[in-house]
C-alpha cells in the first residue's frame, strides 16, 4: 500500500500520462505524414504494365475472353453479395471475393480508364517488355504496342508487336515525341509570350479608346493615333499568328499507329503524347529518372484534363503568394489595434468589451469571414474602385469580382484576432522600468513605444504572425467565395504592367485539394493527386512557419536575458 | 575606501564630519539651507493616489549644485516625493497633485510645461538599472538621438564623456556594440547613469540607485555621486542612513507623508531637533 501510495506521490503516473499524451500527438502527426506521402508519392512511380487474360463468367454459355492491358493499382475484398448484384454470377458458398482495380486507360476507346476484375478470373498474366505507356495532353494514358510510325502519312518504322526484340518503331517514336514536345514548348511559350502580349495591348487600347469616348475627349486624332497603333499591333499578331501555324504544321507531322488491347489498332497524333515509356524493359535508375520526371512536372506545370493530370504549380505560387499578401496586409493592422488598445486606450469597460470582441472574433466560422469579404470588399468597395478608375472596363468589372486582393484582404481580417491578441500579450510583457527609463530620458510615449517597447516585442508579433499564417495557409471556405478558382493558369505575377495582377483569380492547394477530390470527373484518377497535394499544402504551411519561427529566434536571441 | 565594516556603523561618526568639512563650507554646523541658491522649490505639495493622500503639505527648497538626500521608513513618501520632480507621477492613473514645485522659478506643473523637455532636464536613476536591450553605445546615445542628433562624431563624443563621467569608460571602451545586458549589476546602473547625464541635464535624481548591487558597486556609485555633485544638483532617495550620511550635504527625514525635518546632513544624523528623527536614525524604529 505504501509502496502504492509512494509511486502516486512520485509523479511517475504522471508523467507516463504525459508521455503518452506526447507519443500519441507525434504518432498521428507522423501517421498522417506518412499516408500522405505513402499514397500521393507513389503515384508518379512508374508501374510495371500488365497483359493478361481475363475470363469473367456470365449466366449462360462460355465465358468471355477479353485481354487485358493496364496498371495494377490495388485492390480489396468484396462481399459476393455485391459480386451478384453487379451481374456476375457465382457459384459455391464462398462469401468474400478479391478483386483488382486496373488502370487500362485508352479513355478514347474504352469509355473509362479504370475497371474492377475479379482475381479469381485473371490468368495467363505476363509483363511483355515492348508494351508501351504513353501520357496524353488529352484522354489520359494510353496503353499498347507500337506497330508503325509514320511521318506525313508514309510509314517510316515498322514493328511486330509479337516480336519483343523489334524496337525499331519504338526508337523512331521517341526521337519523334522529344521533337513534339520541344515544339510544343516553343508553341506554349509563343502563345504565352509574345502573343500574349498582344493581346494585352490590343485590349489596353480598346480601353484607351473606351475612356477618351467616356471622358468625350476622342477626338479623331486621338482616335487615328490609336487606330495607328492598334494597326501596328495587328500586324505584328500577323506574323506571329504565321509563325504559329507553321509550328502547328510541324507538330502535326507524325503520327503513331498503336495496338491496344484486343487488337484494336489506332492511329495517335505524336504530337498528342506528353511522355512514352515502355516501363516493363526498364530498370531501376530509369525508372527513378521517369519518377523524378514525372515529379517535377507535378510541381512545376499547369494542370491539364480538369486538374487529374499535369501538375498544380499554379496553386503553389497563388496559395504562397497569398499567404504573404495576408501577412504584409495583418501584421500592419494588428500591431497598431493591440498597440492603441494596451498602450494608448483608457482601460475600462469599453476596452475590455473590445478585447472580448476580438477573442470571440477569432472563433466566428470562416466562411462568414467569406460572405462578408464577397459582400463588402467585393460587392462595395470593389465596385465603387471600377466606378472610381477602371470606367472604360465596365461593365466587365475589375475589382468588383473576387480576386487575390480581396482573398488576402479576408484573411487578413480573419486572422487579425490572432495577431491582436499576441501583440498585446507581448506588450504586456515589457517590464515598467524600461518604459521609465526611457520616458526619464526625455522622450515621447510615442518614441518610447517605436524605440524601446516594439522591437523587445517582436518576438510576440512574429508569434502572431505565425499562427496567422497557419492559419491562412490551411483555410479554403472563404476563398472560395473571394477569389479561388478551379483553373487560372496565368500566374498573378507576369512580365505585363502592373506586373503583379491583384485583381487576378487564382488557383489554391486547399481548393484543389476540394476540387480534385470531390468535383473531379475521374475519381480513381484524381485520389492519388489529393494525397500529394495535401502533403505539399502541409509542407509549404511547415516551410512559411518555418521562415518565421527562424525570425522569431532571432529575435528572441536578441532580448533574452531580458527576462526581468 | 577601504576601511572594514566599522565603516558602516552608525556609530562612526568621523566619515561625515569629514564629508561636511570638506564639502559644506568648512563649518560643523554648515550653512543652513536658506542661506544657498535653491533649484528646486516645494511649496505646499499634497499628493493623492485616488483617494490615499501620500504626501502632504511638503515645503522643502532644494539647494544647487548639493547633494539632498531622502531618508524615512518604507512607504514614508520619499519616492513618490522623487518621481514628482520629473512628473514619473503622471503615469499614475488616479494620481493627483496640489500644490507647486519650481524648477528655477518655473512651475513644473504649469500647463505649458512639455514634460518630455522637464524630464530632459531632470534626469532620474531607478533602484533597478533598467538598461534597454541595445549596445552600450546605444543606450548612451538614446537621449540625444531622441533629441534628432544622430551625427555621429557628436554621438561618439558625447558617449565617451557620458560614460568617463559615471567612470565606466575604462571598463567598456573595447566593447562599446556589444549589448548592455551583458554589462554586471553595477556596471549597469552606472551605464544608466551615464545615459541620464548624456543628456545633460540640470537635475538628477536617484531612487534608491544601489538598492539592488553588492557592497563594492556601492562604493563606486557613491564616490561617483561625489564627483558629479559639482555639476549636477543632485536628490538620493535611500534606504541606507549611512549611505546618507556618507554621500549627502543635507538631509530630508519623512514619516508617514510628512517632511519631517530638513538640515544638512551633520546636523540631522548628529543633532536632530525632531525627536522623531532622533528615534529614527538611531534604529528605535523604521
Amino acid at each position: 500500500m505504501t509502496a502504492f501510495k509512494k509511486f502516486f506521490a512520485g509523479g511517475t503516473p504522471w508523467i507516463w500520462i504525459n508521455a503518452g499524451a506526447v507519443a500519441i500527438s507525434i504518432i498521428m502527426t507522423v501517421g498522417l505524414l506518412l499516408l500522405l506521402a505513402y499514397n500521393g508519392l507513389g503515384h508518379f512511380w512508374p508501374k510495371d504494365l500488365m497483359l493478361a487474360q481475363y475470363s469473367q463468367p456470365v449466366e449462360s454459355g462460355d465465358p468471355l475472353v477479353r485481354e487485358i492491358i493496364g496498371e495494377r493499382v490495388g485492390n480489396e475484398q468484396v462481399t459476393a453479395e455485391r459480386i451478384i448484384s453487379s451481374g456476375i454470377p457465382v457459384t459455391g458458398d464462398r462469401l468474400m471475393y478479391e478483386r483488382e482495380l486496373v488502370k487500362i486507360g485508352n479513355r478514347d476507346l474504352n469509355g473509362n480508364d479504370f475497371t474492377w476484375l475479379l482475381t479469381d478470373y485473371l490468368d495467363n498474366i505476363r509483363f511483355p517488355e515492348n508494351l508501351t505507356a504513353f501520357e496524353r495532353w488529352e484522354w489520359g494514358n494510353f496503353y499498347g504496342y507500337v506497330r508503325e510510325v509514320r511521318e506525313a502519312g508514309t510509314a517510316v518504322a515498322v514493328s511486330d508487336p509479337a516480336n519483343i526484340a523489334d524496337t525499331a518503331a519504338w526508337e523512331a517514336l521517341t526521337e519523334r515525341v522529344a521533337r513534339a514536345v520541344s515544339l510544343h514548348e516553343e508553341i506554349a511559350a509563343l502563345e504565352k509570350g509574345a502573343i500574349g502580349e498582344v493581346n494585352y495591348a490590343l485590349e489596353r487600347l480598346r480601353l484607351q479608346q473606351r475612356g477618351l469616348e467616356l471622358r468625350n475627349t476622342d477626338t479623331p486624332e486621338a482616335l487615328a493615333a490609336i487606330e495607328a497603333e492598334r494597326a501596328d499591333w495587328d500586324s505584328r499578331y500577323a506574323v506571329l499568328q504565321e509563325q504559329l501555324q507553321e509550328l502547328y504544321e510541324q507538330i502535326e507531322r507524325d503520327t503513331v499507329v498503336m495496338v491496344a488491347m484486343n487488337g484494336q489498332e489506332t492511329e495517335i497524333e505524336v504530337s498528342e503524347i506528353v511522355r512514352a515509356y515502355q516501363p516493363n524493359g526498364m530498370h531501376i535508375g530509369n525508372k527513378l529518372v521517369v519518377y523524378v520526371q514525372k515529379l517535377w512536372e507535378f510541381l512545376s506545370d499547369d494542370p491539364r484534363e480538369a486538374n487529374t493530370e499535369g501538375g498544380i504549380f499554379p496553386a503553389i505560387f497563388g496559395t504562397v503568394i497569398m499567404v504573404l499578401l495576408m501577412s504584409v496586409l495583418v501584421t500592419p493592422f494588428g500591431v497598431i489595434a493591440a498597440v492603441y488598445l494596451r498602450e494608448y486606450a483608457r482601460q475600462g469597460v469599453i476596452t475590455r468589451i473590445i478585447r472580448i470582441a476580438v477573442n470571440n472574433l477569432a472563433g466566428v466560422p470562416s466562411i462568414v469571414y467569406g460572405v462578408f469579404g464577397l459582400g463588402f470588399f467585393i460587392y462595395f468597395i470593389g465596385a465603387e474602385v471600377d466606378q472610381a478608375f477602371y470606367q472604360e472596363a465596365l461593365p466587365a468589372p475589375t475589382f468588383g469580382t473576387p480576386g487575390m486582393l480581396w482573398a488576402a484582404l479576408t484573411l487578413a481580417l480573419l486572422t487579425v484576432p490572432v495577431v491582436i491578441v499576441s501583440t498585446e500579450e507581448g506588450l504586456s510583457r515589457i517590464p515598467r522600468s524600461l518604459r521609465e527609463g526611457s520616458l526619464a530620458l526625455g522622450a515621447t510615449k510615442f518614441e518610447t513605444i517605436w524605440r524601446v517597447v516594439l522591437p523587445m516585442a517582436s518576438p510576440a508579433i512574429m508569434t502572431g504572425m505565425i499562427l496567422a499564417v497557419a492559419r491562412a495557409a490551411g483555410e479554403v471556405a472563404p476563398l472560395m467565395l473571394v477569389g479561388v478558382v478551379k483553373l487560372a493558369p496565368a500566374l498573378p505575377l507576369d512580365g505585363n504592367y502592373p506586373y503583379f495582377h491583384l485583381d487576378q483569380k487564382f488557383m489554391h492547394l486547399g481548393f484543389h485539394i476540394y476540387d480534385v477530390g470531390f468535383q473531379s470527373p475521374n475519381v480513381e484518377a484524381a485520389r492519388p493527386l489529393v494525397f500529394a497535394t495535401a502533403l505539399l499544402l502541409v509542407m509549404i504551411t511547415a516551410v512559411l512557419n518555418q521562415v518565421a519561427v527562424s525570425i522569431r529566434n532571432r529575435l528572441r536571441e536578441k532580448y533574452k536575458s531580458l527576462d526581468m | 575606501m577601504t576601511e572594514s565594516n566599522t565603516e558602516y556603523a552608525p556609530a562612526n561618526r568621523s566619515k561625515f564630519k569629514k564629508i561636511d568639512m570638506s564639502k559644506v563650507g568648512g563649518s560643523d554646523h554648515g550653512q543652513s539651507v536658506e542661506d544657498l541658491p535653491s533649484c528646486l522649490q516645494v511649496s505646499n505639495l499634497n499628493l493623492y493616489y485616488g483617494a490615499a493622500h501620500s504626501l502632504t503639505d511638503i515645503n522643502l527648497s532644494i539647494p544647487s549644485q548639493r547633494v539632498t538626500a531622502f531618508i524615512g521608513p518604507s512607504g514614508c513618501g520619499k519616492s513618490s516625493l522623487l518621481r514628482c520632480f520629473n512628473r514619473m507621477n503622471d503615469l499614475v492613473e488616479n494620481c493627483s497633485i496640489k500644490g507647486s514645485i519650481t524648477l528655477d522659478g518655473e512651475d513644473i506643473y504649469h500647463r505649458s510645461v512639455d514634460v518630455a523637455d522637464l524630464r530632459r532636464r531632470v534626469g532620474m536613476v531607478f533602484q533597478k538599472p533598467n538598461p534597454f536591450p541595445k549596445s552600450i553605445y546605444e543606450n548612451v546615445a538614446y537621449g540625444l538621438r531622441i533629441q534628432g542628433v544622430n551625427k555621429k562624431r557628436v554621438l561618439d563624443e558625447s558617449v565617451e564623456k557620458s560614460l568617463k563621467a559615471a567612470a565606466l569608460w575604462e571598463e567598456v571602451k573595447d566593447r562599446l556594440h556589444e549589448s548592455a545586458l551583458g554589462l554586471s549589476g553595477g556596471q549597469q546602473q552606472r551605464l544608466v547613469i551615464a545615459r541620464t547625464v548624456a543628456v545633460e541635464p540640470e537635475v538628477l535624481l536617484l531612487d534608491e540607485p544601489a538598492s539592488a548591487l553588492d557592497p563594492i558597486s556601492t562604493l563606486k556609485i557613491e564616490e561617483l555621486i561625489n564627483e558629479l555633485k559639482d555639476r549636477y544638483t543632485i536628490i538620493i532617495v535611500t534606504h541606507n542612513m549611512q549611505q546618507a550620511a556618507r554621500v549627502s550635504d543635507f538631509t530630508a527625514f519623512m514619516y508617514m507623508g510628512k517632511l519631517i525635518e530638513f538640515d544638512t546632513a551633520d546636523n540631522i544624523f548628529t543633532n536632530p531637533a525632531q525627536k522623531q528623527t532622533e528615534d529614527y536614525i538611531t534604529g528605535r524604529y523604521g
